[in-house]
């Protein structure tokens, strides 16, 4: 199962960090737009939509559906499931499945973000509701 | 201004060799050059433009050192990379250089060793920490764009598998292709599932190898032996989750690049005799096929189902050499291959077997990156003079 699985601790760099620290406090953060007020994921500086210098850290709900998915049957590390979730808050983000039977898995399932350790900053999966 | 017109296919050359143990990726880009540079009929030394992409060991400058290039002549270099579709990318770009007057004979490389060398690593881009651990590879980003537009739209494996079918009854021909067998549906849906929906046969193949193309001015294809292959239409274009707003894993950049070349060629998909479609997977085909207009989206199963992709036998002729699913996938890069043999259909030179009659009219479109995570795709229309 994925709890075996050891992840590649996040680089990080000065626009993404603060995304990083809360991971370490267990939220789930995403960018949103103060001028045009969309959210984004992954996390800019600078707005990918109005190109606004005026984003802001959010807590997002970490809830969200399966937008799709595939489950890869073998890899050095076992079979692992990848995705995307379209969170409640509108972006939709990469992702894996975990914890849980990843045969069972279906477009339009509700998942929640769950975080797993690596040596630097924990990272975020999903796993069904 | 427009490319239309203004730079001929002068020269082709694919290496026939799908593992190269004996090789070095250098030495396989000076073979394929080689090769190209005798179809043509000129010599080394006429070359004033040179286009390489990420697989050309160390970039262009190592390159036309390398190779030997004329430097006092050569005053044309461009490196664009954009994965398996950069060569079809080079191919307009090429045109806007000679239609500028910056150069006036290219030559456009790709080769390397997927099977039996290593593979040049990809720099990290700004998204690496928030995807790189989740495992993307390409038969699973494909994957997720099977998933979803199988849910959206019906698609079925079944119908995946006829475009493997039809790249089997073409391989079966190609003395160089690695998968001659001609194979069925039952075949590829009792193939190994390798990442959901994606099976084995809607895979294709990994092979060293490479491939070549000498690009120039109408008036020296003119005066060289070769029958007169003219590029008259180019698109490029690029997509990507955007900030994760609105996705839609169901359509590709083609959907951009491909109106982009029909609008500069004057003629519409209904035109074309011979379709090279990169085909990495086969979900590969009928997306493209959707996005370039052959069919509507969310109709390319019913396009491809029932050999309607096999020469001789459907509306729409494919891949002829058995493509990426039968015959090589040089450097896991498609998008040279794609190019040669619609230059071979065009100047009649396929295999009997699979030749399109009065074939005039051909398209070369690929795709470079992950259709599920972020790509590039580049289309070029092909007129027989």
């Amino acid at each position: 199962m994925s709890e075996a699985k050891k992840y590649p601790a996040p680089v990080t760099n000065p626009e993404t960090a603060a995304f990083w620290d809360a991971a370490k406090q267990g939220k789930f953060m995403i960018k949103r737009c103060t001028a045009c007020g969309e959210a984004h994921y992954f996390p800019r500086s600078i707005c990918p939509f109005c190109y606004s210098d005026k984003t802001e850290w959010e807590e997002a709900s970490g809830e969200g559906t399966i937008y799709t998915y595939s489950l890869m049957r073998k890899s050095p590390t076992g079979p692992y499931a990848i995705g995307y979730v379209t969170l409640k808050e509108g972006p939709s983000v990469q992702t894996n499945f975990v914890d849980c039977e990843l045969e069972k898995l279906k477009i339009g399932q509700k998942v929640k973000v769950v975080f797993k350790p690596t040596d630097g900053a924990p990272l975020p999966f999903f796993t069904p509701v | 201004m427009t490319i239309k017109g203004k730079a001929y296919i002068a020269g082709i050359f694919e290496h026939p060799t799908r593992h190269a143990p004996d090789k070095s990726t250098a030495q396989l880009h000076a073979e394929v050059a080689k090769g190209a540079i005798e179809d043509a009929g000129i010599s080394k030394d006429d070359v004033d433009g040179y286009f390489c992409a990420g697989d050309a060991p160390g970039g262009a400058w190592p390159m036309v050192d390398y190779l030997g290039l004329n430097t006092k002549k050569l005053r044309h270099v461009d490196s664009t990379e954009t994965g398996g579709c950069s060569y079809i990318i080079h191919l307009g770009h090429a045109a806007e250089a000679i239609a500028a007057g910056k150069c006036s004979i290219a030559l456009i490389t790709l080769a390397g060793k997927p099977r039996t060398g290593a593979m040049p690593p990809r720099a990290a881009g700004a998204e690496a920490d928030f995807e790189s651990a989740y495992g993307a590879t390409t038969h699973n980003a494909y994957g997720m764009c099977a998933m979803r537009h199988m849910h959206d739209y019906g698609t079925t494996s079944e119908q995946l598998a006829w475009i493997k079918v039809a790249a089997s009854h073409h391989a079966q021909y190609n003395p160089h292709a690695m998968l001659r067998d001609v194979v069925t549906v039952e075949d590829v849906l009792n193939s190994p599932m390798i990442s959901d929906p994606l099976h084995r046969m809607d895979c294709c193949v990994v092979s060293d190898g490479g491939g070549a193309l000498i690009v120039t001015t109408p008036e020296i294809a003119k005066s060289l032996k070769k029958p007169l292959v003219k590029l008259i239409g180019h698109g490029e274009a690029m997509k990507g989750p955007r900030g994760g707003k609105d996705l839609d894993l169901t359509y590709s950049a083609g959907i951009w690049s491909g109106p982009r070349a029909f609008a500069e060629a004057g003629i519409t998909p209904k035109d074309i005799k011979y379709a090279s479609i990169y085909d990495s997977f086969t979900i590969t085909v009928l997306m493209q096929l959707e996005d370039l207009g052959f069919c509507k989206k969310g109709e390319g199963g019913k396009f491809v189902a029932d050999g309607n992709l096999i020469s001789g036998v459907g509306k729409l002729p494919f891949n002829t050499d058995g493509g990426g699913l039968c015959s090589n996938h040089p450097v896991n890069r498609g998008g040279m291959t794609k190019i040669l043999e619609a230059v071979r259909q065009l100047r009649g030179e396929a295999h009997p077997k699979v030749q399109v009659k009065n074939c005039d009219l051909a398209i070369a479109h690929g795709t470079g990156g992950l259709l599920g995570v972020r790509h590039a795709a580049s289309t070029a229309i092909l007129e027989r003079v």
